[in-house]
């Protein structure tokens, strides 16, 4: 069925255009003037200004490689982020710890451990997987590189942006 | 020096100077004032890095114009494809050579060229200027080039005709078209937007109020019609037509329709300024102790530093009334929508022609029973 809409039945003021027209000017220029008094909240003036200090508990940016209070990192090479991973952005390459160190046969650990950050979508799944709490997603957003290759962040680099993580829950504490 | 000489050197600097020192780069600063006076509109900051308050950005858009790829597609028509963008550009430019952008200057007039069809020559000019679109849209061979530049025309021919018969009420009125003496006419009876001003006394001039002020309206609509401004940038109109005439165009031959149509502005309102507000004109008030309290004329006239003082003041009191419509035109383009097509031809059409025809008649009879 079709549906006729009414046309509105508009007033002399309305027809005439002009009055409409200032009227409309009028509400363009209090905003010129808001702005120029300075009364308008406008945009973040973002490389001066930044969101950093405001960004939440729970902010999902670039992962890294976390380590713990004895400078140790974490990971065990144990490449559940690795399968668990959408994108397919982590890369590890288990390997032993060389005889002679303290956790030499107790522990794998990774040889490299790669993250493309062009693949990376911050979803979180490898933090949420991770059995170790050895993986987390900190603040860093502007993540920029001029080059693939630079976009790539290897394990120094994901040690050098995870920094030392204190307080873990040491959840398998329990059951030595 | 030989008065052709003379005559031949002033006017070169005249040009030069008017060209080079204050239409181009007024033409640029026009365009950052409108992305900074639409961006303050829409709550927003507009370009601001380049430079204090971004003051450089028209240097940096220069260069980026100039280093862009100038790429000619192969479909077109290359001919007039070129030629095209320099038709935009110079008409624009050309009419500004008859209107009297100051009084005098070390007793030089300051008008390039003091001709005595002066506002024919105005209309003759600035009716090239669509032949740059049209000519534009068509060598472009697609489809929505094609369609601005149809619309440029019949568009043109609706608003030239309200554009020419809203001025005629001031030709009955001062009896001659050229420019400098409707100048002359309204510093001695007060300017056009406002004859009551020469003589407040006189019910004759108030009564010619309403069809000066009618004959403003409707010329002052024609030109932003003329010259593309929204709200009848249909040629353009860049959500319909993808940019429309200039779609094909890159780089710097894009840059000359874009500083074409702020060059129209320039000239669009120089031409209004000097028809309705009295041009270069701006009477200060005065207080001479024996004779009271006068309005004071100042102009090139004076002797000595005064009158180049007072040279330089007229020019500047011409560009400041230049640079305030420049703001209004800006203002209204973001404020208003575009007219639908056919609202624009009724417009131009059903209301303005019949307006602008029956002021005529009104101002006539005004001016016929006015005693002199």
């Amino acid at each position: 069925m079709a549906i006729t809409v009414r046309r509105p039945n508009l007033s002399w003021s309305e027809r005439a255009y002009l009055p409409a027209i200032l009227s409309g000017m009028a509400i363009t220029l209090r905003h010129l003037k808001n702005m120029l008094a300075g009364r308008t909240k406008v945009t973040m003036q973002y490389p001066e200004q930044k969101w950093d200090s405001y960004l939440p508990e729970h902010y999902r940016g670039a992962p890294a490689l976390v380590k713990d209070e004895r400078d140790r990192v974490r990971c065990v090479a144990c490449q559940l982020c690795e399968f668990i991973c959408p994108p397919r952005a982590i890369k590890i390459v288990p390997g032993e710890i060389p005889l002679g160190e303290r956790f030499a046969k107790v522990e794998k650990y990774p040889e490299e451990f790669d993250i493309d950050m062009i693949r990376c979508i911050y979803c979180g799944m490898c933090e949420e997987v991770c059995p170790e709490q050895a993986i987390f997603l900190r603040k860093d957003y502007a993540i920029t590189g001029l080059t693939r290759a630079d976009m790539v962040h290897n394990k120094e680099k994901l040690i050098e942006i995870g920094g030392v993580m204190h307080g873990l829950v040491l959840k398998w504490n329990e059951q030595k | 020096m030989s008065a052709t000489a003379f005559l031949l050197v002033t006017s070169l600097l005249k040009i030069l100077g008017i060209v080079f020192v204050v239409i181009l780069p007024m033409v640029s600063y026009s365009v950052y004032a409108e992305r900074r006076v639409s961006a303050l509109i829409q709550d927003r900051l507009g370009p601001n890095r380049v430079g204090p308050a971004g003051l450089f950005q028209p240097i940096a858009d220069a260069m980026k114009f100039i280093l862009k790829e100038d790429f000619t597609p192969a479909h077109v028509n290359k001919f007039y494809y070129w030629l095209a963008p320099c038709l935009a550009m110079v008409p624009a430019i050309m009419t500004i050579a008859v209107v009297p952008f100051g009084s005098t200057l070390f007793g030089v007039p300051m008008v390039i060229a003091d001709i005595n069809v002066g506002v024919l020559y105005v209309f003759a000019i600035a009716s090239l200027g669509v032949y740059g679109i049209v000519i534009a849209g068509w060598s472009s061979n697609s489809k929505y080039p094609f369609l601005g530049g149809v619309r440029a025309s019949s568009q043109m021919i609706s608003y030239e005709l309200s554009l020419g018969l809203a001025v005629i009420p001031i030709f009955l009125l001062v009896g001659q078209l050229r420019l400098t003496s409707i100048v002359r006419y309204q510093i001695e009876n007060g300017w056009m937007i406002a004859p009551f001003l020469g003589d407040p006394t006189n019910v004759w001039k108030w009564l010619l109020t309403i069809p000066m002020f009618i004959s403003f309206v409707v010329f002052t609509i024609a030109i932003f019609a003329e010259t593309n401004r929204l709200p009848f940038d249909l040629p353009e109109a860049e959500q319909e037509l993808a940019g429309g005439y200039h779609t094909e165009y890159s780089s710097m031959k894009f840059a000359l329709f874009f500083l074409g149509e702020y060059a129209a502005m320039i000239t669009g309102s120089a031409i209004i300024v000097t028809l309705f507000f009295g041009a270069w004109h701006l009477p200060l008030p005065w207080w001479d102790h024996p004779h009271g309290f006068h309005w004071l004329l100042i102009d090139g006239s004076l002797g000595g530093w005064r009158g180049i003082l007072g040279g330089l003041f007229n020019i500047f009191v011409f560009f400041a009334k230049v640079a305030a419509l420049l703001l209004i035109f800006i203002w209204v383009r973001w404020t208003l929508p575009r007219f639908r097509y056919d609202q624009l031809m009724r417009l131009g059409w059903v209301f303005f022609f019949e307006i602008a025809l029956v002021n005529i008649f009104i101002a006539a009879l005004i001016v016929a029973y006015m005693p002199k």
